[in-house]
């Protein structure tokens, strides 16, 4: 292992609840013990990102080491953020991997072209996800080097 | 899961000879694909990528779904090299993973603030190597969807 599991923190922007839970699930069964932080939409990732709103007093906001981002979501979706990440001088250096139901070709361009790095569709059934995670988990966390 | 209907083709910048095999041959080992070109430094990689000089006909030079990326290179380096990528509008949707010995924390923030997609510090054994091409595939092969890309 690369890093300590209980260092690493994976910031998930998914406004579905079911999502949610079956994303919590997938990770803890493969047993990395990540930190995992979620936050419903754009908004609240920003504010979770800059320490702002109910995070502004909270002691436990640590900066993530990856961000995972759903496409669809109100008030601020995940193009807008992904855009507003890689544009901010002390955000951008943290790589931000689409996760979503959407496949449309344009979605996936302009996630690439904004500075996403991988569009990953997101599986329907807890098998395909816990494959997916595992890869994902393999690839960011031993074999990359992140800035930390 | 996403699956590829053509082959991924990576493109790799590296100067030194004995590393462009090694490389080839981790690719080779680790089963991901055997589309891999090889450009020497960052001036002939933005040739390639922009069909120019001698890769002026586009049937040479088939546009690339992703890039490896090593940063000490002569000419033009892949900093240089990684920042003239993400600021063409033509280019900059092509991910570009760095893969370097480096292991310079600064190095690794500089890639990352210019819009590398990932920062590789390659392992110095051959084992180690192959192992890191594997999670590379799996991760951009297997799991990820990469534009379409139209190269006929």
């Amino acid at each position: 292992m690369k890093y300590k599991s209980q260092s690493v923190t994976i910031l998930i922007a998914e406004d579905d609840p079911d999502d949610c839970l079956l994303m919590e699930e997938v990770f803890r069964e493969s047993s990395q013990g990540y930190n995992l932080v979620f936050v419903q939409d754009g908004i609240e990732l920003f504010e979770y990102l800059r320490q702002q709103a109910s995070y502004a007093t909270s002691k436990s906001v640590k900066r993530p080491d990856l961000i995972l981002l759903d496409l669809n979501m109100p008030r601020m979706d995940g193009l807008e953020a992904l855009a507003e990440i890689k544009a901010d001088p002390n955000l951008r250096s943290i790589p931000v991997v689409v996760l979503t139901m959407s496949s449309t070709e344009e979605d996936v361009l302009r996630t690439y072209e904004l500075g996403g790095a991988g569009f990953i569709i997101k599986p329907a059934n807890i098998e395909a996800m816990a494959e997916v995670v595992k890869v994902l988990n393999q690839y960011w966390f031993e074999v990359v080097e992140l800035t930390r | 899961m996403a699956k590829q209907v053509k082959p991924v083709i990576f493109l790799m910048a590296e100067d030194d000879p004995d590393d462009r095999l090694l490389i080839r041959e981790a690719f080779q080992e680790s089963l991901i694909s055997n589309s891999i070109y090889f450009v020497e430094d960052g001036v002939e990689l933005l040739d390639y990528l922009r069909c120019q000089d001698k890769y002026a006909n586009p049937s040479h030079a088939p546009t690339p779904d992703l890039i490896l990326l090593d940063l000490n290179m002569p000419r033009k380096d892949g900093r240089e090299a990684l920042a003239e990528i993400k600021s063409d509008p033509k280019l900059r949707y092509i991910p570009v993973v760095v893969l370097t010995t480096s292991k310079a924390e600064e190095d690794i923030m500089r890639s990352y603030d210019i819009g590398a997609a990932s920062f590789i510090t390659k392992p110095v054994t051959f084992d180690g190597l192959v192992e890191a091409i594997k999670g590379l595939g799996q991760y951009w092969v297997q799991i990820v969807r990469l534009p379409a890309n139209n190269t006929p």
